[in-house]
């Protein structure tokens, strides 16, 4: 029974670290789905980080923190649109640079954030709660059932994305901007709005993502809070198949790789010969890098054709180009 | 006074310094068939596309059932009924022909797939069109991918229709069946227009023929009042004559230069590409290779340059075989290869460099030392552009800037010039117009009478027949047979790259 708890908070610690990831990257496939491949994704995690963890603690409310990080996230997204969309700049050099640009901005917003504490209040309604009688499951009951309500919107959303994009009109244009953006254009579709909406929506859910880590999981700020899992999501875009359901589990997937890090550190392990060896919590943290290194290798090895990225990706679209 | 359904008035349109349109005028009447017939880089697509609202014209008028429209996007053109069938398809490779027609389309939320294809296959028997609305784009043959290009404009409710090039791509037979359905929509009240720059369709299908000829509208004519000959003179500008002179080697030139044997190659599905190909191919002749796209042009190429290994078999060149060799010995032993692709830089040339440059990429395989030999490589250019009539402003142009021709003569100048025994040439006048064709004709008829072996990878039937010695026709990697180009017919090379044998042919 004691085996059977410790592995249902393994799994809940999984599925909170994993929540961070699963608004990434579902900001993430919803903008390559529209053809953009926005290399920003940690930039505007960190915006939406601190922006949150800003508007909570001056509002005391947490949803203005939720819905300011959501704006946040958007903004940064706004900003690439506009040179990629409009503009037609380089969408990898300008996804690094609001990497970047999101990075210095959430140092400076968070200067002052750094040695304070959110207000009870702010944090009162992400609270984890126990959903009656599924909590009691084991195992799982744990991890999906006694979670704040943001892990229940993070799954919610990936069920909805994946209904819309492969269900309705919409969707169905969106993945034809994509593919094809030269074949939706004759077809009549306004496809920079489209583009517009999407990048925005996506960079909205990045924000998300980092701000669940300043409102529910840490919940402090501290400079560069999400450690690179921007760039993880990045790839998890492409071993999820640009697929929200997918997605999903990769990212939990990741998630308990991260959680594992945690919960290994510090053990030690009998040498050979003699001695111990103590894994250390950099050893551990190095485990969803090397991770997506070999994601990356399987992945390029993918030849299933409904399993490719979106035709269009990175690529500019310009109507009257010859 | 004539009631027209679309009337363009005076239409400009320029991109940077070229003008792709100077007033150009054209009307459509009600359920006719209209083709605009023109050589490239004459402004047919240009014209198409601002009646697609794809391009917004400069200058001038388009009148829809006499009063006047402006179309900013596509959108207002599909409104207005007008509905343009692309010669590169506009297609989503990873959607079924169902998904393709719905984008875009207003309605519902949610996409109801079962409705939508029924409602789908109610318009394709109307008009009398074959298609499997649940197959994915990708895994269809090009007449199936046009079938869906054309279902997607009569879905939406077209009654102008616009075929861009349609018949590029497609064998006889196809092309009879995309006749009977351009009929059928015809009699149905439809409109079309149908662009080409092949004579013998605009006489058999069209009703009315406008000639463009440098961005400018020369004539409209009746189609049954005029005839071939009038047409290319009003195309090209000047009378030309459509005959290919066919030489002949001198008979001590003709020996055995190439054996393939048996030649299987795969590709990275393992799937055969190449299907135990076995063919001869003598100094002093043409050899026509024939074939749907796709069916193993590319393969055959690389895999006699090197660039693409066998799976089995052999290829003896001159006695030797050469499959284990790398691709610069081969070139070393006078085997030489230019392949024009949809895109023309894709393969041969470097677009971003200059021509002499371009012509050194290949010199300096055979130089000794590191340091490039520019001397030696602008002599060589110099000496190409003076043999081909290459019209370039100098040596140093970058090869992009160049015109469509002018780049393909560089780079079959190019092969030419490294005195090749063996040329391996596919699709050589690909975009080109009827006077660069002609232009590239005689340079291979002449390599030819030098007693060069020339593989011919070719499209159009009617050249391979005019200019080839023999045809061989090849249909999903396998040698279908091979002909006498002389005394073959167009009919019969169809079928054979559908998939029948000669032999089995009643004839």
């Amino acid at each position: 029974m004691d085996i059977l708890n410790s592995i249902g908070l393994f799994l809940q610690s999984t599925v909170q670290m994993g929540t961070i990831l699963l608004f990434a990257t579902l900001g993430g496939i919803l903008c390559e789905r529209v053809g953009h491949l926005n290399l920003g994704i940690e930039g505007m995690m960190l915006m939406g980080a601190v922006i949150g963890f800003f508007t909570g603690y001056h509002t005391g409310s947490g949803w203005a923190a939720f819905i300011a990080a959501a704006i946040a996230g958007g903004f940064g997204a706004l900003i690439y649109a506009v040179i990629t969309v409009t503009f037609l700049g380089n969408q990898i050099v300008t996804g690094l640079v609001l990497s970047i640009f999101g990075t210095g901005f959430s140092s400076f917003v968070g200067l002052p954030l750094s040695t304070v504490t959110m207000p009870q209040s702010a944090m009162a309604p992400f609270r984890a709660f126990k959903v009656p009688l599924l909590s009691k499951i084991p195992v799982l009951g744990p991890a999906l059932f006694e979670q704040s309500i943001y892990v229940h919107i993070g799954l919610i959303l990936a069920i909805f994305m994946y209904i819309y994009i492969n269900k309705t009109r919409f969707g169905l244009n969106l993945r034809a901007i994509g593919e094809n953006p030269a074949s939706a254009d004759a077809s009549g579709i306004n496809i920079n709005l489209y583009k517009y909406i999407h990048i925005i929506v996506g960079g909205m859910l990045c924000g998300l993502g980092g701000a669940y880590l300043t409102l529910v999981y840490v919940p402090l700020w501290q400079d560069g809070i999400t450690s690179g899992m921007g760039w993880i999501a990045v790839t998890l875009i492409i071993f999820s198949s640009w697929n929200p359901i997918k997605a999903i589990f990769s990212a939990y997937l990741f998630g308990a790789l991260r959680s594992i890090g945690f919960k290994l550190q510090n053990i030690q392990i009998p040498k050979i010969g003699g001695g111990t060896f103590i894994l250390n919590s950099q050893l551990l943290n190095m485990l969803p890098y090397i991770m997506t290194i070999v994601v990356l290798v399987i992945i390029a090895l993918r030849k299933k054709r409904e399993e490719q990225p979106p035709a269009w990706l990175s690529l500019p679209y310009f109507r009257e180009d010859r | 006074m004539q009631k027209y359904d679309i009337e363009l008035i005076n239409i400009s349109k320029s991109f940077g310094i070229v003008k792709a349109n100077s007033e150009i005028s054209l009307s459509i009447a009600p359920g006719e068939i209209h083709a605009l017939l023109g050589e490239n880089g004459s402004g047919k697509s240009t014209l198409m596309n601002i009646l697609s609202g794809i391009y917004t014209p400069d200058e001038g008028i388009i009148k829809l059932d006499g009063s006047e429209v402006k179309f900013n996007s596509p959108s207002d053109s599909i409104a207005a009924g007008i509905g343009m069938v692309h010669q590169h398809f506009k297609l989503v490779d990873v959607m079924s022909a169902t998904e393709n027609i719905l984008i875009g389309l207003p309605g519902g939320l949610f996409i109801k797939p079962k409705k939508a294809t029924r409602e789908i296959q109610a318009v394709a028997d109307k008009y009398g069109l074959k298609i499997d609305l649940s197959k994915k784009v990708y895994e269809m043959s090009v007449s199936e991918k046009q079938t869906v290009e054309i279902m997607k404009v009569l879905y939406r409710g077209a009654r102008i229709l616009i075929l861009d090039e349609p018949t590029a791509v497609l064998t006889p037979q196809e092309i009879v069946s995309l006749f009977g359905i351009l009929r059928n929509m015809k009699a149905s009240g439809c409109s079309i227009i149908i662009i080409t720059h092949k004579l013998n369709e605009v006489m058999e299908i069209s009703d009315r023929v406008t000639v463009l000829h440098k961005g400018r509208s020369i004539k409209t004519l009746v189609t049954s009042e005029t005839d071939m000959t009038e047409l290319t003179t009003l195309m090209v500008g000047k009378p030309i004559s459509l005959e290919i002179k066919r030489t002949d080697a001198a008979a001590e030139l003709i020996k055995p230069l190439l054996e393939v044997s048996d030649l299987t190659v795969l590709n990275a599905d393992k799937r055969e590409v190449l299907d135990n190909m076995s063919f001869t191919l003598s100094s002093g002749e043409i050899l026509g290779v024939a074939g749907i796209a796709g069916s193993g042009q590319k393969e055959l190429c690389e895999t006699i340059a090197g660039l693409q290994r066998a799976a089995s078999g052999d290829i003896i060149y001159k006695g030797q075989s050469i499959i284990k060799m790398n691709p610069r010995d081969i070139i070393k032993k006078g085997i030489t290869m230019s392949f024009i692709p949809e895109d023309r830089l894709g393969m041969g040339l470097v677009g971003g460099m200059s021509v002499i440059d371009n012509v050194i990429l290949k010199k300096v395989q055979m130089q000794k030392g590191i340091i490039v030999d520019r001397k030696a490589g602008k002599k060589a250019a110099e000496r190409m552009i003076e043999r081909f009539g290459i019209n370039t402003p100098s040596t140093h142009t970058i090869v992009r800037k160049l015109s469509g021709g002018n780049i393909q003569k560089v780079l079959l100048g190019r092969e030419i010039e490294m005195n090749p025994e063996l040329l391996i040439t596919a699709y050589p006048v690909r975009g080109l117009d009827i006077g660069a064709s002609y232009n590239i004709y005689d340079i291979l008829n002449e390599q030819k009478s030098k007693g060069v072996g020339i593989l011919f990878i070719g499209e159009d039937l009617d050249v391979l027949l005019g200019l080839c010695d023999r045809i061989m026709v090849i249909h999903s990697g396998k040698n279908m047979g091979i002909v006498d180009a002389k005394s073959t017919t167009k009919e019969k090379l169809g079928l054979m790259m559908l998939g029948q044998r000669p032999d089995d042919m009643a004839s």
